[in-house]
């Protein structure tokens, strides 16, 4: 599994960072931030729920 | 095309009940995820009661959030008025929208929110304090629901709490206006206030919030003096009504179900979410996005047209019995973790709710600390008797007597 973040597309909603926080965090400019591009298995349904949060369709996974 | 709109059932309608949708949406619901409804002025639109085709729409770009467009859909009577034209983080679209995000963006983090959460707590106590200090009844709604998230964005903000008073009843007179008129001339009293609040910060080159941080940024291109008395605006009107309103339904709402209420005050762990559930069931704006196609967009089965228009139904799309079993029960223990999060209280798509995070911290703080308190809280009065907000968008209540 591989998870990428797009931040121009972000608006900074948060769920990521709440949801899945080994992954996903906010940067100082509040905007996402990807801190475990190839997460475990185990985090596999908290990274595809942030990805269906997203409300600006900044997350995607790959390989899911 | 030409629809004959006499026969189309109307939008918005009254709730009878005060966390439950109208009988009439109840009933629309039923019947599948896209109706057409009339409004005030004898148009029609899309009323949106499926979640996934709310949540598909509200995130497509060919659907525009521009307020000043000719062809943008007025619900009501008040939206002709000027003011809500170009409303900032409601009403624009890329780039602009974008802009205005960004810059806000780090004012409503995370991190931001957490470490406002030790003052919240503090303030939430103090004003028990001072409700127990003055002994029953008091009136939850302006002795504890507002002033918790006005003094929050108060503070935020930069604007001066003493002015309190001023700003929550022009808000009001704005969002509860029955005329473009009487909206118009709240707005502008909200607006010159904060014109001169910015002068002032101006001149005092003031360090003191958002505003006096925006203000350090107008440079007439990315962001014009009239951009950040619009963002202001937007901010210190959504960042209290409806988080207040939510603290008073929701409380109604858990004494009509003291066994959810017991639910939430055994487990810690659970007020997140419990807090998501409230969210999902009150609806407190019950509107989660209005919006005109700007082309023409199949979707399930549906031809929404370039220029009509769609509105999407929180209470509706929160109650889409594929994403919510038993849709009108209140369960606070419905989905664990963030799922709860994917209720449409606060929109979807790039406009969802800047502050929503804010609000949550919010509302969990409110109601952890006044059951905490106040155990045996109950209404003072007879609930048939409270006297709830007309006009079927922004939900809420007049007075919220309480004695304990």
């Amino acid at each position: 599994m591989k998870v990428t973040a797009d931040r121009t597309r972000c608006m900074a909603a948060g769920h990521c960072a709440v949801t899945a926080p080994d992954v996903f965090d906010q940067a100082d400019d509040g905007l996402v931030t990807v801190t475990d591009p190839t997460p475990p298995d185990p985090a596999r349904a908290d990274v595809l729920l942030a990805e269906r949060l997203c409300p600006s369709r900044a997350v995607t996974v790959h390989d899911a | 095309m030409t629809v004959d709109t006499a026969l189309l059932p109307s939008y918005p309608q009254d709730r009878k009940c005060p966390y439950q949708p109208s009988p009439g949406y109840q009933e629309l619901g039923g019947e599948g995820p896209l109706h057409r409804v009339r409004l005030f002025d004898g148009k029609w639109l899309w009323l949106v009661t499926g979640h996934s085709q709310g949540r598909r729409l509200l995130a497509d770009p060919r659907m525009s959030a521009d307020r000043s467009r000719a062809d943008f859909p007025v619900v009501l009577p008040r939206f002709e008025a000027p003011i809500f034209k170009p409303l900032a983080l409601i009403g624009f679209d890329p780039p602009t929208h974008s802009v205005h995000r960004r810059l806000l963006a780090p004012d409503f983090s995370l991190k931001h929110v957490r470490a406002l959460r030790a003052d919240v707590t503090a303030l939430a106590h103090r004003l028990i304090d001072r409700i127990t200090a003055k002994g029953a009844p008091a009136d939850l709604l302006n002795d504890y629901a507002l002033p918790i998230p006005s003094m929050v964005v108060s503070e935020l903000l930069g604007v001066p709490y003493d002015d309190h008073e001023f700003f929550e009843a022009r808000t009001v007179d704005l969002l509860q206006a029955k005329s473009p008129e009487g909206a118009e001339a709240a707005g502008q009293a909200l607006w010159d206030y904060l014109d001169r609040l910015i002068t002032a910060k101006e001149r005092d080159a003031a360090d003191d919030g958002v505003i006096s941080r925006l203000a350090s940024r107008v440079d007439g291109v990315d962001l014009t003096r009239d951009d950040l008395l619009r963002i202001a605006l937007a901010l210190l009107i959504g960042g209290h009504d409806t988080t207040s309103q939510m603290i008073a339904m929701g409380v109604v709402t858990l004494l009509e179900h003291p066994d959810q209420l017991d639910l939430l005050l055994a487990d810690a762990d659970l007020v997140p979410a419990a807090v998501d559930e409230l969210l999902r069931v009150v609806s407190v704006t019950d509107v989660s996005g209005v919006r005109v196609a700007l082309e023409d967009i199949e979707i399930d089965g549906y031809t929404v047209r370039k220029g009509e228009g769609v509105l999407v139904s929180s209470s509706m799309t929160n109650r889409d019995p594929e994403v919510y079993p038993d849709p009108y029960r209140v369960d606070v223990r419905r989905t664990a973790g963030s799922a709860s999060r994917q209720h449409m209280t606060f929109g979807f798509g790039i406009h969802q709710c800047l502050g929503q995070n804010l609000a949550r911290m919010e509302l969990e703080v409110a109601f952890t600390v006044l059951f905490e308190r106040l155990p045996t809280l109950r209404l003072a009065v007879p609930r048939a008797d409270l006297a709830f907000r007309k006009g079927g968008t922004m939900q809420g209540v007049h007075t919220l007597p309480v004695a304990w």
